[in-house]
């Protein structure tokens, strides 16, 4: 007979067989059990964080940056609380994480018990699925479905709710072989026919865009895209959370398209007969006025979630399924009828010579200054310095905005920016997660003098795990993004967008032992970067940008992506 | 253009899995016009009768995401799959004193109600039927004086195919 194992070792025990040697976390009452498994441990590695929000998004950056599935783990209460913020931003981008949290015995559930939380209750609207354990005999199970449904299908956050008392139960150690839920099963391979139909349309189309979003990443598409691209020399354009899905420095990438997206991408998107959607999800930012998004163009639309597809726009071949199988059976069907390469580059012809004057009339620009710091200027900087081989963190706002657009991301799950939740805050414990996941790896967290302040306290995370990241703060003394909006909008009333006291981030960095560098001249910027890229250490450059530099194009709110106001 | 439908819903039998469903209408905006909810034959399952209203995007997305949640095993649009039986219960408590005691008794007899609870100045009635006979019964008995009325909303089930 096997021996019995206690709740805290069998989820220790569901954390090596998943794989996971890296977690994040922050201990309490409700979790002591499991930390003091961990003790005994030495295989998996624990990051103290200090505070949880930091520890989801740590698990948030490590997952993005590798495909696999982040894992934190908190106490109950206001442990549990604090991660909500990092499930919803990881729900948003469909991150695979599994968050394990503690609970009060249960016996003491619904009785407001000492940091009792309804955190099953809280996360249910943020995240794929939870579970509330309450026996130690369906704890091995859950744990193995919890990660089971984290990572198939479209990918997305779980919580496990487990309280003291079942952590400390004993019970035989079953090790289900796999997982099969009745009422779970997502389909990856698409129907030929649709397919098939795809094909057709691409066949009679004259304009045809290729548009590709974060779907292409998590299911690892990347090839197959460029694959159809330059087979049919398709013009490309990404969304903020599809950008490395498709090489930005590719002759037929137009870069992102939507609110901040190139002058180019809104323009053929808006002027196309055709979009193939690839994993991407309609955003509002991508779409702008939805009634006047690409008028005269017919939709594929694949997704692996069928609610993304005839969500925001009516779609004329929906192919539910993973983009990587489906892009592969186009290619298959592509290849058997086998038109010849020519004839493609032919058919599209007037097409990019349409797009070619575009792309002449409002190429990505901004004016250079010579008394004030460019941010685009340092991004390019920052892309030349790098040679494009970092791994890049964003925060949220222009700093995000400008990253987007100025360092042109060639390989997939290289960003890491929260897009659909917009947390500030994010990129920096992120950059964490892929700096622990990625040591040898230059890994950059690009912020803004706001979000930067919103889990700072993860410097001593950084310095604890001796991780050598660069954060790059464009400081404007604004929180730029709402002061462009008032400033374009509101009649310039800048209201609640100037802090009063922004600490000295090159003392801050000193105080936590890290390095601190900064620039305030145009000229220093390349010096300052260069050494901060050869400081083998946390490094925090404070660049002093132009304070009311503003991120363009812009589509404003609510409007048709061809109304773009241009620099 | 809007449309009432009836779902029909097979879910898990597991806690929460109920909250999932309600929470979704609420925090996606969709309108739940009724709801029932009770065990199946398999009690690892229940079932639930949803009726909804909506135009057919929004119909569409109300059943893809309740498709996408983890517990929901089927769901069948019952209103779009084509016959159908559909039924629904109240009890209503209506004044019955001297002068009227009669006429409900009679409008009991014409809707085919059953009184289930008799006391000096009340009846209360059960009637059962589809909801336009309940509303029916309701708006001819309102003025003789409902004092209660208790609804189950709808239960729905598909007809079986007639075919020879
Ligand atoms: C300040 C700010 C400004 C922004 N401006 C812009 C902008 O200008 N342009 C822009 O594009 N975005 C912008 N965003 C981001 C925007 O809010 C959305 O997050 C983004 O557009 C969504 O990208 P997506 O459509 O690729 O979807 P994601 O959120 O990445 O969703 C992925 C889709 O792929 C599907 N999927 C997942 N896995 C698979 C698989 N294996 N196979 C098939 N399908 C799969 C999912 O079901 C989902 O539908 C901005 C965000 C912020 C914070
Ligand atoms: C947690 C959170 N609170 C508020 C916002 C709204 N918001 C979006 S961008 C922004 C300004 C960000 O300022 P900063 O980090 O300095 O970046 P900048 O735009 O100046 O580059 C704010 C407040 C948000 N996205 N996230
Ligand atoms: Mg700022």
């Amino acid at each position: 007979m096997a021996t019995k194992m206690t709740g805290a070792q069998i989820i220790v025990e569901a954390l090596k067989r998943e794989g996971v040697d890296i977690i994040f976390g922050y201990p309490g009452g409700a979790v002591i059990d499991i930390y003091d498994e961990l003790y005994r441990t030495p295989e998996i590695k624990h990051v103290l964080v200090r505070h949880e929000q930091g520890a989801t998004h740590a698990a948030d950056g490590l997952a993005r940056s590798t495909g696999k599935v982040g894992v934190c783990l908190v106490t109950s209460g206001p442990g549990a609380t604090n991660t909500v913020t990092g499930i919803a931003t990881a729900y948003m981008d469909s991150i695979p994480l599994v968050v394990l949290t503690g609970q009060v015995p249960t016996k003491l559930i619904g009785n407001d018990a000492f940091q009792e939380v309804d955190i099953t209750g809280i996360t249910r609207p943020c995240t794929k699925h939870n579970f509330l354990v309450k026996r130690v005999e369906d704890l091995a199970w859950t744990l193995k479905a919890a990660f089971h449904i984290a990572r198939t299908g479209r990918p997305g956050p779980v919580l496990v709710d487990l309280p003291k008392d079942v952590q400390q139960a004993k019970t035989e150690f079953v090790w289900p072989e796999e997982i099969k839920l009745r009422s779970y099963n997502p389909v990856y391979e698409p129907h030929r026919k649709q397919v098939e139909k795809a094909y057709r349309l691409l066949e009679a189309s004259t304009r045809p865009v290729l548009l590709v979003g974060g779907g292409v990443i998590s299911s690892g598409a990347h090839e197959e895209v460029r694959e159809l691209a330059e087979l049919l020399h398709l013009p490309v354009t990404m969304t903020l959370m599809g950008l490395g899905g498709f090489p930005g420095t590719h002759e037929y990438s137009l870069g992102m398209l939507g609110m901040h997206g190139t002058y180019y991408a809104n323009m053929a998107v808006a002027n196309s007969d055709l979009i193939i959607a690839v994993g991407a999800r309609f955003d509002d930012r991508v779409t702008g006025k939805v009634d006047a998004f690409a008028p005269m163009a017919k939709i594929v639309h694949i997704d692996i979630d069928p609610t993304s597809i005839q969500k925001n726009v009516r779609v004329d071949v929906p192919i539910v399924g993973d983009c990587k199988r489906a892009l592969a059976r186009l290619l298959e069907v592509i290849r058997e009828v086998g038109r010849p390469a020519k004839l493609w580059k032919e058919q599209f012809k007037e097409w990019w010579e349409q797009i070619d004057i575009w792309k002449r009339r409002y190429p990505l620009s901004y004016k250079q200054d010579s008394e004030h710091i460019k941010p685009q200027f340092v991004i390019e900087k920052l892309y030349e310095l790098t040679k494009g081989e970092a791994i890049v963190a964003t925060e949220v706002g222009q700093n995000q905005m400008w990253t987007a657009q100025f360092y042109k991301f060639d390989r997939p799950r290289t960003l890491l920016s929260s897009g659909g939740l917009g947390t500030m805050g994010y990129g920096f414990p992120a950059s964490i997660g892929a700096q622990m996941a990625h040591p040898d790896k230059l890994v950059l967290d690009i912020a803004g003098d706001g979000s930067i302040q919103m889990n700072i306290q993860e410097m001593a995370t950084a310095m604890d795990q001796k991780l050598p990241i660069k954060v790059i703060i464009l400081n404007n003394g604004y929180l730029g993004m709402v002061r462009q909006w008032q400033e374009l909008f509101y009649d310039r009333r800048y209201s609640a967008v100037q802090f009063a006291t922004i600490p000295d981030f090159v003392k801050l960095a000193d105080a936590y032992g890290a390095v601190g560098l900064r620039a305030t001249k145009p000229e220093e910027v390349e010096p300052v970067l260069k050494k901060a890229l050869e400081t083998n250490s946390l490094v925090l450059v404070d660049i002093h940008i132009a304070p009311e530099e503003g991120v363009f194009p812009m589509v404003p709110a609510g409007r048709a992506t061809t109304e773009m106001i241009l620099v | 253009m809007e449309k009432k439908h009836t779902l029909s819903v097979l879910v898990e039998n597991t806690p929460g899995a109920l909250a999932r469903i309600v929470g979704l209408f609420s925090g996606r905006g969709f309108n739940i016009d009724s709801l029932c909810v009770a065990e199946t034959l398999d009690p690892t399952l229940s079932h639930l009768t949803l009726v909804t209203h909506g135009d057919d995007m929004i119909i569409e997305q109300i059943i893809k995401q309740l498709r996408r949640l983890i517990d929901v095993y089927k769901v069948v649009d019952v209103t779009e799959e084509g016959e159908f039986v559909e039924r629904e219960m109240a009890l209503i408590k209506v004044r019955a004193e001297k002068e009227t005691r009669a006429e409900v008794l009679r409008m009991c007899d014409i809707f085919r109600c059953k009184v289930v609870d008799v006391s000096p100045k009340t009846y209360t009635v059960e009637v059962t039927g589809t909801e336009s006979k309940i509303e029916a019964v309701i708006e001819l008995l309102r003025p003789l004086g409902i004092k209660e009325l208790v609804r189950t909303g709808l239960v729905a089930m598909r007809r079986e195919k007639k075919t020879l």
